[in-house]
């Protein structure tokens, strides 16, 4: 095992464990007071008024009059208030925030607030959007991206005389259920606004602070408490409550901590796009795939927040781990009056995934084909072109994976006709999959432009200064790790705590499965170079990310590397589904993946195993719909996320394949385990049960209405 | 209205005057400043406001603070100078029992509970008596495995 590998005690273990660590809500300040949001209850309508009761002293509402900068959220568009103004567009928009010194007196008095509404007709699903001639939520569009893409020649002849397979798959929304409710705590004095809080991206934070206050940047200052958990629900969405929490302390010249409660997070904050996803392949007489193509609709919600980026990464990763020449695909983000989506772990590629697997094993099925056969023969290969043409400059060893899979979990061999033989539907499933590592496109490059700073102490020890946070994945321990390494030193000299914007340049946010790769790389070079200079007593290094010379992007045509590097895996799946009740038993659980060289070990099959278990909770058990636009399972009780008894212990192997371009052989690890997780049991349970499975979450009810269907 | 409860809180007896109908979890985060116990749902399903009542595992999001008088409560700033947790933490270090640490003090009560009943207990049981407490980070395995180690590593102080 190399060095780097070797598991250590994680730097922010001893405070966590001992219940030490201060959360958002732990924090208590001298005259701090509380807040909570007014929240739209229509999914659509105009603010007639709105009745504010007899506030008590010391208690004062914030809403958007109160905005001195612009009332706008930082996104594509520009188009999501901080507080609604005249109209609301989903089922818990903020309207106004009431801030007061007493919690449970704030709640009695925001049940007598009194708005009067008079609703518009909401757009609530995909088919609703695109369907309807007036009546739209942006401007006169019925979605805020609408992109294509072809790679090859897809209006190549010869398709004309090839065998036509179509599916069409749906998906629902997840939500993130993080431990820890959203939090910010704003402290308001003589040098700007400090806002301090649960989050994965503080200038984010502090860009929307910008905005909203109109502030110059020196007056405002973003800093990590320790969070608890996000896994993409702390990205973009605590820039709301960050930009309320700070104009009442602004307002109110007291400190002010907003910490939503379960029900108003799992309400109002983003959650995985729903999608619907049509493929069309064409298959030659050798069996072999050579034309296909993708649509994919996408629910995006009120606002257009990060659909389009969603939307890309979908689009860029539905050619999925397989070699097809020619390629069409499409895609829409529409606009509605639901929840806004956004970023969740796996950023559109699960759906994606689930889509592609099922497909090429359909595919496979209705020729009667040997499936993991059929895939490999596909696969992708060093020397091949992306789906937008950019070229696997890296080994890719799919094969390997799929070899491994196969003496782990033995999957041809169960995939026979033999079933349990308890009286129960047994089946097995396989998926292969990738993960593009940090931003799509030119993102890296153009929109983030990595920075960190390493600064070397007279007494020889070191600190990392960046904006990456500390979010349960580990990087204050594994950064530390890369740099201590590298400058071989003891880890103990080396310094990492929580980011402080006023301290950390901008690294860009802690999302895509970038932290080590593209950060950890960065510290790396820096700290090369202090190396090289440590005999000088106190001085600081700095690094910006560069685009890598062999790459390239043109983000008008789609073409060229849509990503730096990528992560690759394998799951099988096996179930028992019982004949009666419908409920899905796992059996077996067998994973691969190819993420370069592990930084830490045991860090790595914490992402790992914790991926896994959200995305089967996504495939089989995570159930959230809408009614009239408001989330229908908003409690932990009526979403049913995964506790210690649902699934078996997970076998995982590692590939071996370091990343040159990775710090120690590293490529992006944290989203990867999740991508493939829920196809592998979709399939597993479409192999037990002998229907097609074209949804997730793949749930008892949903298998019980496929068997009584006999589709 | 409110009204005074004693009770034993981390081995020391306390007296509170708080509502009746107040939440034990915010007798002691509030009233108390014991902020180890964390709130993550309110209505007893994720178990990070667990503690230990009487020797018993309950969410205090669910205990009503009129309910405490003359019982015992254990939390995790009294849990942690236990020698119980201490081998309970070198396991948990060991096997990657924490991430984000948000579950972490209600999975160390839970575990508690579950060894105090059953110093010996087998996966499956474990499974069982920590399917009260959810976390989002980990698959599970981690936490299991920690707590089946500091069962080996601590036989005869449960």
């Amino acid at each position: 095992m190399d060095d780097i590998s070797r598991p250590i005690r994680r730097f922010d273990f001893d405070e966590k464990i001992a219940g030490k660590a201060l959360y958002c809500a732990d924090v208590r300040l001298d005259n701090m007071l509380h807040a909570k949001t007014l929240r739209s209850t229509k999914a659509r309508a105009r603010i007639v008024s709105i009745e504010t009761p007899p506030l008590p002293e010391g208690f004062l509402v914030v809403d958007a009059g109160d905005i001195p900068g612009r009332n706008v959220v930082p996104g594509y568009y520009d188009d999501q208030p901080f507080f609604a103004q005249g109209t609301v567009n989903y089922v818990g928009e903020p309207i106004l925030l009431l801030v007061g010194p007493d919690k449970d007196m704030i709640i009695r008095l925001l049940e007598r607030f009194r708005v009067t509404y008079e609703e518009m007709k909401p757009v609530l699903t995909i088919e609703e959007a695109e369907g309807a001639g007036e009546g739209f939520i942006f401007g006169d569009k019925s979605s805020f991206f609408t992109l294509e893409y072809s790679n090859g020649d897809p209006d190549n002849g010869s398709l004309h005389s090839a065998r036509i397979f179509t599916d069409e798959f749906r998906t629902g929304l997840q939500e993130h259920a993080y431990l820890e409710p959203q939090g910010l705590l704003a402290v308001y004095g003589d040098d700007g606004i400090c806002v301090s809080g649960s989050m994965q991206c503080p200038y984010f934070i502090k860009e929307a602070l910008v905005r909203a206050l109109g502030w110059p940047e020196e007056r405002i200052r973003v800093i990590q408490l320790p969070t608890g958990g996000a896994f993409g629900g702390k990205e973009e969405y605590p820039s709301i409550p960050a930009v309320h929490a700070a104009l009442a302390a602004v307002k109110a010249r007291k400190p002010v901590s907003l910490v939503f409660d379960r029900h108003e997070d799992m309400l109002c904050t983003t959650k995985r796009h729903p999608s619907v996803i049509r493929l069309k392949s064409y298959v030659d007489v050798n069996n072999r795939v050579i034309g296909r193509e993708v649509d994919i609709r996408i629910d995006a919600g009120a606002y257009a927040g990060l659909s389009g980026v969603v939307l890309q990464r979908m689009m860029f990763s539905c050619g999925g781990v397989y070699d097809v020449p020619n390629l069409k695909v499409t895609g829409k983000a529409f606009a509605t009056n639901n929840v806004v989506s956004g970023a969740f772990r796996g950023f559109g590629a699960p759906q994606v995934f689930f889509a592609i697997e099922t497909h090429m094993e359909n595919i496979a099925g209705a020729l009667n084909l040997d499936v993991m056969e059929f895939k490999r023969r596909h696969f992708l290969h060093k020397g091949d072109t992306s789906s937008t043409g950019g070229i696997f400059h890296n080994e890719i060893k799919l094969d390997e994976i799929v070899s491994a899979l196969e003496r782990m979990s033995g999957y041809s061999r169960k995939r026979g006709p033999t079933g349990p033989g308890n009286g129960k539907l047994g089946g097995i499933g396989f998926a292969c999959f990738f993960h593009g590592c940090g931003f799509t496109g030119s993102g890296e490059s153009e929109l983030i432009r990595a920075r960190v700073r390493l600064k070397k102490y007279q007494d020889n020890t070191v600190e990392i200064f960046v904006s990456s946070t500390e979010i349960g994945q580990g990087s204050l321990t594994t950064l530390r790790k890369i740099v201590a390494r590298t400058l071989e030193v003891p880890i103990e000299t080396v310094k990492h705590t929580y980011p402080d914007t006023d301290e950390c340049p901008d690294s860009g946010p802690t999302v895509a499965s970038r932290t080590v790769m593209i950060v950890g790389r960065l510290l790396r070079e820096a700290a090369l170079e202090m190396k090289r200079r440590w005999d000088e007593d106190t001085f600081d290094v700095f690094r910006e990310f560069r685009f890598p010379e062999h790459l390239a992007w043109d983000n008008k045509t789609f073409r060229g590397n849509a990503y730096p590097e990528y992560a690759w895996g394998g799951n099988v799946v096996s179930v028992e589904v019982d004949p009666l009740t419908f409920e899905v038993e796992v059996t077996g659980i067998w994973a691969v993946y190819d993420i370069g060289a592990p930084v830490d070990e045991t860090i790595v099959r914490g992402q790992i195993e914790g991926g896994i278990l959200q995305g089967l909770g996504y495939g089989g058990m995570e159930v959230m719909q809408t009614r009239d636009g408001a989330p229908l399972q908003a409690s932990l009780t009526d979403y049913a996320v995964p506790n210690a008894l649902d699934f078996p212990p997970m076998e995982i192997m590692l590939m071996d394949n370091p990343f040159s371009g990775g710090p120690f052989g590293a490529r992006g690890l944290g989203e990867l385990p999740l991508v493939g997780a829920a196809p592998a049991l979709a399939l597993a349970i479409q192999n037990a049960i002998g229907r097609k499975v074209t949804q997730l979450p793949v749930t008892p009810e949903i298998i019980m209405e496929m068997m009584k269907r006999g589709d | 209205m409110e009204i005074e409860v004693r009770f034993e809180l981390n081995g020391k007896d306390v007296a509170v005057r708080t509502d009746p109908l107040s939440r034990l979890l915010d007798v002691l985060r509030d009233g108390l400043n014991l902020t180890g116990t964390k709130e993550g749902c309110g209505e007893g399903e994720c178990g990070a406001c667990a503690v230990l009542l009487d020797g018993h595992l309950v969410n205090s999001c669910l205990i009503p603070a009129i309910s405490l008088e003359g019982k015992s409560v254990l939390t995790i700033e009294g849990y942690r100078d236990t020698e119980r947790f201490a081998v309970l933490k070198e396991a948990f270090a060991g096997t990657g029992a924490v991430q984000c640490g948000f579950c972490t003090p209600g999975i160390l009560m839970a575990a508690e509970a579950i060894l105090r009943r059953n110093p010996h207990p087998t996966e499956e049981e474990l499974r069982e008596g920590l399917s009260g407490n959810l976390c989002r980070c980990t698959g599970y395995a981690m936490i299991v495995e920690g707590i089946l180690l500091a069962a080996e590593k601590g036989t005869g102080i449960w």
